[in-house]
């Protein structure tokens, strides 16, 4: 890409025609009615051809103008992070809160550079505690404590 | 008076131990949250917004209104002894309160922060009282012309006067209105980009995405970098200030007022712009302009008086037009859905105890900062010398919980850590997400109004021309554009913006 002056610019402004087309379309289905009595598809195409408007200046912009080159992307804590969150979500109805709590908090903990991993299961047994402590029994949310009372 | 009727109600609301409880509860939570650096107001609302969907609206409302100011408040805790803004707003704070914490005059720039945001919350509580009931007589007599137009100069005011790229800006306000009307349209009942997926019909939750793209995102991003932190502890004693420093704070707090009061208001206004235009403004008219920088007790007076009184004059456009300026208010509309009230001029009158309640619990939210936060100093320096590693993952978790018990389903979780990675990306291509949000939460409404406004006018687009304050609306919004890509004024507002650098 070395005719783009303007990396991160670029990119967005590709983002922002894509999502455009997509939203133009996937709207297609819809019907788009009249200006006085709008369908469900008019508004969507509206703001479609929008944002494809405006990716557009911002890419052809970024050809002319100079900017920052696009960074590294944060691989490692992106996929640990956000895989934590999901684990928790797709884990606590079936074992409940107690244990996949402690999970959470191990597997989220190993993302950062100074991971300890005896003071991450130690915070993953305390916080386990403190969720079922305000949540459970005190907020009294429907979530099961343990695997055996669902 | 009428003000003071109004007042008196909003007081017996807000004055119910109930009520005074979840007020205590909310500056508390919200303090504790706000001291942690590297998760702002946004992601700590978010956070804890589940937490207030068992309770009463009035009660929740009130709540949320707490962890906003205490994460406020909490945040400039965090800016003078750790030189880390807590949030966004008390960038400023740093740049003399750490000073005069290395100084050893750390108790005295916390207890200038606390005065100088009680007095400003006073005033605004009053000020937000009094513009309530004229500003919301006025709205009722919008049509819908009147309502798309106010909506176009509210989200084109949020993006000029926020900063970064103005093309992009405007981008990530079409993405969120895009995102906004996922689910089933309210007038054909057509479902739209559900992708056949059940949970979608009833749109996507405004929780999850404000997580994601705050908390989650910000999480990353503090991982990648290292970290360096420098804490101001032991110099914390004597909380008070001398005459000498009080005969400089207090027309400095008078000025952070005032400019709080009425940049909060605007558009994309409220408590970041307030804070550094009152540090610009101190810095110029100041005798010594040198000393700002090195710990000039102005330089944290004004900005603290400014920041809160923004925060909370920052309401006024939601409660009385429905209309959320910037994101911590489109999460407040969030908030309020999830409750069953529709934000706008006719809670008022609908729902007089809870709209009273909240501008009173206003006040009194402020007078539990003051009284708690000094005396609970010490707790929070103890939680910041907590580190990092340990802290995200219990913010994970709490998230975690949090959008999970929304309606409980790991779909919402799902959502959530999608949005995160939608977040990672905006931050690697500077896109600002806080227009997102708005335009997020505007969605539904806008399309509704352009709908019926094109209905009443058989079609006609003019018709945001020819109705004389749908014209208004929208030039003031054009010329807003106009002025922001003028070359000059361009730089200035680069200027203002430069001390977050």
């Amino acid at each position: 890409m070395a005719f783009v002056r303007h990396q991160k610019d670029f990119v967005a402004g590709l983002m922002f025609i894509a999502i455009g087309i997509a939203a133009i379309v996937i709207s297609s289905n819809y019907p788009l009615g009249t200006a006085a009595r709008m369908g469900p598809g008019y508004f969507p195409r509206v703001l479609g051809i929008l944002l494809i408007v405006l990716g557009a200046i911002l890419s052809l912009r970024a050809l002319r103008f100079d900017g920052p080159r696009l960074p590294a992307w944060p691989w490692r804590p992106t996929a640990v992070v956000l895989g934590s969150v999901v684990l928790f979500g797709s884990i606590v109805q079936t074992i409940g809160v107690a244990f996949s709590t402690v999970i959470l908090i191990a597997v989220a903990s190993s993302a950062s550079r100074e991971f300890r991993p005896k003071e991450a299961l130690i915070s993953g047994v305390f916080l386990s505690a403190l969720a079922v402590g305000v949540f459970v029994i005190g907020l009294k949310l429907q979530l099961p404590i343990w695997p055996w009372t669902r | 008076m009428e003000l003071f009727s109004h007042l008196a109600l909003g007081f017996s609301v807000a004055l119910s131990a109930v009520n005074l409880l979840y007020a205590l509860v909310g500056v508390l939570l919200g303090t504790l949250i706000g001291v942690l650096p590297g998760i702002g107001p946004v992601a700590t609302i978010a956070m804890l917004l589940p937490t207030t969907y068992a309770l009463q609206p009035v009660s929740a409302l009130i709540m949320l209104a707490g962890i906003y100011y205490g994460a406020q408040y909490g945040g400039s805790t965090t800016a003078i002894l750790v030189n880390m803004p807590g949030e966004a707003s008390s960038v400023v704070t740093c740049l003399d309160g750490h000073q005069m914490a290395r100084k050893g005059q750390a108790g005295a720039a916390l207890a200038t922060a606390a005065m100088a945001s009680f007095f400003a919350g006073t005033v605004a509580t009053i000020l937000v009282a009094a513009v309530s009931v004229p500003l919301s007589e006025l709205a009722l007599k919008f049509g819908p012309a009147e309502y798309f137009s106010l909506m176009v100069l509210g989200l084109i005011g949020a993006v000029v006067l926020a900063h970064g790229s103005l093309l992009k800006a405007i981008a990530m306000i079409l993405l969120g209105l895009l995102l906004g009307i996922v689910g089933t349209d309210v007038n054909s009942g057509a479902a739209r980009f559900t992708f056949g997926i059940p949970e979608l019909t009833d749109g996507i939750g405004v929780v999850g995405v404000a997580m994601g793209l705050f908390g989650f995102a910000e999480i990353i991003a503090n991982l990648e970098s290292k970290e360096t932190r420098e804490i101001v502890t032991s110099k914390v004693k004597g909380l008070w200030i001398n005459r000498e420093q009080f005969r400089k704070v207090w027309p400095a707090i008078l000025r952070g007022t005032g400019l709080g009061s009425v940049l909060g208001v605007l558009p994309g206004g409220g408590a970041m712009l307030s804070a550094f235009a009152s540090y610009t403004i101190e810095k110029k008219i100041s005798k010594h302009p040198e000393e700002f920088g090195k710990g000039a007790i102005q330089g944290v007076a004004g900005p603290e008086a400014a920041n809160n009184a923004g925060a909370q004059t920052s309401f006024i456009p939601l409660l009385t037009l429905g209309i959320p300026e910037n994101a911590v208010m489109a999460l407040m509309v969030g908030a309020m859905t999830i409750h069953n009230i529709q934000p706008g001029p006719q809670v008022m009158t609908s729902n007089p105890g809870l709209f009273w309640g909240l501008i009173a619990s206003m006040w009194i939210g402020n007078l539990i900062l003051v009284i708690l936060n000094l005396p609970l100093i010490g707790i929070w320096i103890k939680l910041l010398t907590v580190p990092y590693r340990v802290l995200y993952p219990a913010i994970l978790l709490f998230c975690a919980i949090g959008v999970y018990t929304v309606n409980n389903t790991s779909f919402d979780v799902m959502t959530t850590a999608f949005f995160g990675l939608i977040g990672v990306i905006f931050a690697k291509l500077e896109c600002e997400p806080a227009p997102l949000l708005l335009g997020f939460v505007l969605g539904p409404m806008m399309e509704e109004n352009l709908r019926r406004a094109l209905l009443l006018s058989r079609g006609d687009p003019t018709v945001f021309f020819t109705r004389p304050i749908s014209a208004g609306l929208l030039i003031a919004a054009v010329l807003l554009v106009l002025i922001i890509a003028l070359p000059k004024m361009r730089k200035r507002r680069d200027e203002a913006f430069q001390e977050e650098a």
